[in-house]
């Protein structure tokens, strides 16, 4: 019995992912842009992470896509330290951010406050299924060279 | 926004949401039901977009930021058709369930739309 090859592009499931990714990346950036042309000054600290998290996203949302594996796990991982690091300043100590307020829905709220409360926690709970997914696509490709 | 309508906007996307992901689950490909569930989403967020054009002319303006209003408005009529177009390229159960997704991302959005323009202040 052959192995057929794992295709490097996700599928099923995999697009499932890529997409949620894209709609995470598209309003996490709108909100970004948004955010630091209009009242910057308010938290840029929070603002700049939000900016960075956005990019981050897009990245993501490219490498899954494309099946850059090592770019997917490297974005995914910075990503979920970001929501962990972020969310939990975010509740405990909000000034380090230059954050005043805790509401993941107020004005100064970013992707990763309060765990992404704001986005229904998908901040949190969408890299943990990218590692996931990856690291099934590895095991496959791994049974399929090993035949 | 309006109270009333916002409520029949989110209503109707979660309940879309939620139909085409328990359909992509069970295995049903991308159909009439699901794909037509979508466009009245956004149907109903055209409707939405003439709303808040109109409404600050007739005494209802925003108390946020119109820009950030117009943002997530823009960002959201957008992906219905973004996921339209890949169920139809792609006619799979996962389709499907990204169908539901958007149309959760919708909800999602046009509830802090709701916020942006009744809550949170400039």
């Amino acid at each position: 019995m052959s192995a057929t090859p794992v295709p490097r592009r996700s599928t099923g499931v995999g697009r499932v992912l890529v997409a949620v990714y894209a709609i995470l990346a598209i309003a996490a950036t709108g909100r970004s842009v948004f955010q630091i042309i209009d009242r910057f000054d308010e938290a840029p600290i929070a603002f700049s992470l939000s900016a960075v998290a956005a990019v981050v996203y897009i990245v993501a949302t490219i490498a899954l896509a494309l099946g850059w594996r090592r770019a997917a796990l490297l974005t995914i991982c910075f990503e979920l330290a970001g929501v962990l690091v972020v969310g939990t300043l975010s509740i405990v100590a909000p000034g380090l951010l230059g954050l005043d307020a805790i509401d993941p829905f107020g004005r100064e709220a970013t992707v990763w406050s309060a765990f992404g409360a704001g986005y229904l926690l998908v901040p949190l709970v969408l890299p943990v299924l990218g590692l996931l997914w990856l690291r099934r696509l590895q095991r496959a490709s791994t049974a399929g060279a090993g035949v | 926004m309006i109270l009333g309508f916002t409520m029949v906007l989110v209503g109707t996307a979660v309940l879309v949401g939620m139909l085409c992901v328990v359909l992509g689950l069970a295995g049903r490909k991308p159909a009439d039901l699901t794909l037509l569930a979508l466009v009245v989403v956004e149907v109903l967020l055209l409707a939405q977009i003439v709303i808040a054009i109109v409404a600050p002319a007739v005494g209802n303006p925003p108390t946020g930021n119109p820009a950030e209003f117009w943002v997530y408005l823009v960002t959201a009529a957008i992906i219905p058709p973004l996921a339209v177009i890949w169920a139809l390229v792609e006619r799979t159960r996962w389709s499907t369930v990204v169908l539901g997704v958007a149309a959760l991302a919708v909800a999602v959005m046009s509830y802090r739309m709701y916020q942006i323009w009744t809550v949170q202040l400039a």
